[in-house]
């Protein structure tokens, strides 16, 4: 039997670059989906914001593991096979774009009612407005809770080792399926995790606290 | 498409829903009590049992959900606790919403103000009254919503405990799509008893949170609707 050792404890490191990658991708794509559902659920037309609203309620009252069981097993009963890392990065980029168009809606609201008369009066589109005078306020409110919303898709891309992807996850998991040392073993991706997540965690405080001592001025 | 499969296979749905919703209600009434338990330590004992408490709540918040159910599953019969799945689970979902409760309620008491506790005091109430009457119940009233958030999403992270072979409502679903190779019919059902039960839930808290706290609900509505006025 094996034990668990350097060469297994850098297969579990390296397999973190994984889980990186993949919060990246559905980060990035997620966050592309996410602020045009957010921009929807803001709109004129009423039909586009019950749409994104009620997109945004399903996602978000299903567990991320039934997206991706749908998007893996139930699309390749349909006949269309997604390969896992594409199934998993499909799946957590919808994730991400529920969470985020709701976090980012909101970050829009808070912005006073006043700069989009204000923008309108000077004769801005709407698209000017969004450009010019809404986003950068918003972006700056929305930091805090976005970078918060980072360090859960971290720990969920955890569950996408079920449709056989290696992450972080698995690789512990296949490193106890040949040692058995699981306590050990589940202690190092946990701290790999921590190591990812509590500086994330941190920041995103930190960052609440800056903006809320510009605002206290 | 076949749904006539995944339906005749009902009392099977049936049993997954009703241990999702006992696992969920199990795991919120212990790690609440769990969490007031760990608030209270960290305003009445001395800073080292805060720094524990803190230390908790971030090793859990920090950590995903299904390892901490593997360290439980997996890692403790190492050192000779041996836990089954459904044991695990609960144990895990309670460590973990323990930890996300105490840092909203701790968000709720930070919001006490000092006054308030000094004025209980003075009114000659013991530590402990003050404590529940003074800090804790209009903590939570104000805490309310983002707990019953919290609830509502370890309810759907429950769903991981099938990782454990737990027959809770995505287990079942395993089992399903195995017995009749209708994946995507099965997925859709699951998927819909998922969000109807998280609608429940999410209806089920406010109600409960206007009868547990009812002062403070009806000071919501009376701002609310001084609001809409102006």
């Amino acid at each position: 039997m094996q034990t668990f050792g350097w060469p297994e404890a850098l297969f579990i490191l390296r397999s973190a670059g994984w889980t990186l990658a993949l919060t990246a991708i559905a980060f990035f794509i997620g966050s592309i989906v996410g602020g045009a559902f957010a921009i929807m659920r803001l709109s004129r037309l009423r039909w586009l914001r019950r749409f994104a609203a009620g997109y945004i309620l399903v996602i978000q009252s299903i567990p991320v593991l039934m997206v991706l069981f749908m998007s893996y097993y139930g699309l390749s009963a349909l006949g269309i096979e997604l390969p896992p890392f594409l199934a998993a990065s499909a799946s957590l980029s919808i994730y991400v774009s529920a969470y985020l168009a709701e976090i980012w809606r909101g970050s829009i609201e808070s912005v006073p009612r006043q700069q989009w008369e204000a923008s309108a009066s000077l004769a801005h589109t709407t698209a000017q407005t969004y450009r010019h005078v809404i986003l950068p306020q918003a972006i700056r409110i929305s930091l805090p809770p976005t970078v918060g919303f980072l360090v859960q898709l971290v720990k969920n891309t955890s569950i996408v080792q079920v449709v056989g992807f290696v992450d972080l996850m698995r690789a512990g998991m296949l490193v106890n399926n040949a040692t058995y040392q699981a306590f050990q073993i589940f202690t190092l991706v946990g701290a790999i995790y921590f190591a990812i997540c509590f500086p994330l965690s941190r920041l995103s405080r930190h960052l609440e606290k800056v903006m809320n001592a510009s605002r206290s001025h | 498409m076949l749904f006539q499969d995944v339906f005749s296979k009902w009392p099977m749905i049936l049993n997954g829903v009703w241990l999702t919703i006992a696992l969920s209600f199990v795991a919120i009434g212990l790690g609440l009590v769990l969490a007031t338990a760990m608030t209270a330590l960290r305003s009445l004992a001395g800073s080292w049992a805060g720094y524990i408490v803190d230390a908790y709540v971030e090793l859990m918040r920090n950590t995903p959900f299904l390892v901490q159910l593997f360290m439980i599953f997996f890692g403790l019969p190492q050192l000779g606790i041996r836990l089954n799945g459904l044991e695990a689970s609960v144990l895990a979902m309670t460590l973990n919403l323990a930890a996300y409760a105490t840092e909203i309620i701790r968000a709720g008491v930070d919001s006490i103000h000092k006054s308030q506790i000094e004025a209980g005091l003075a009114l000659a109430m013991t530590k402990w009254q003050v404590l529940k009457h003074v800090v804790l119940q209009p903590a939570f009233a104000r805490v309310w919503p983002a707990l019953s958030s919290q609830f509502v999403l370890m309810m759907l992270a429950s769903s991981i405990c099938s990782f454990v072979s737990v027959q809770e409502l995505s287990g079942t679903a395993a089992i399903i799509e195995q017995d009749t190779f209708r994946s995507f019919e099965t997925y859709i059902v699951v998927t819909v008893l998922y969000l109807v039960l998280a609608l429940s839930f999410k209806l089920f808290l406010n109600w409960l949170g206007r009868k547990l706290f009812p002062q403070v609900s009806g000071l919501a509505r009376l701002t609310e609707a001084h609001g809409e006025a102006a």
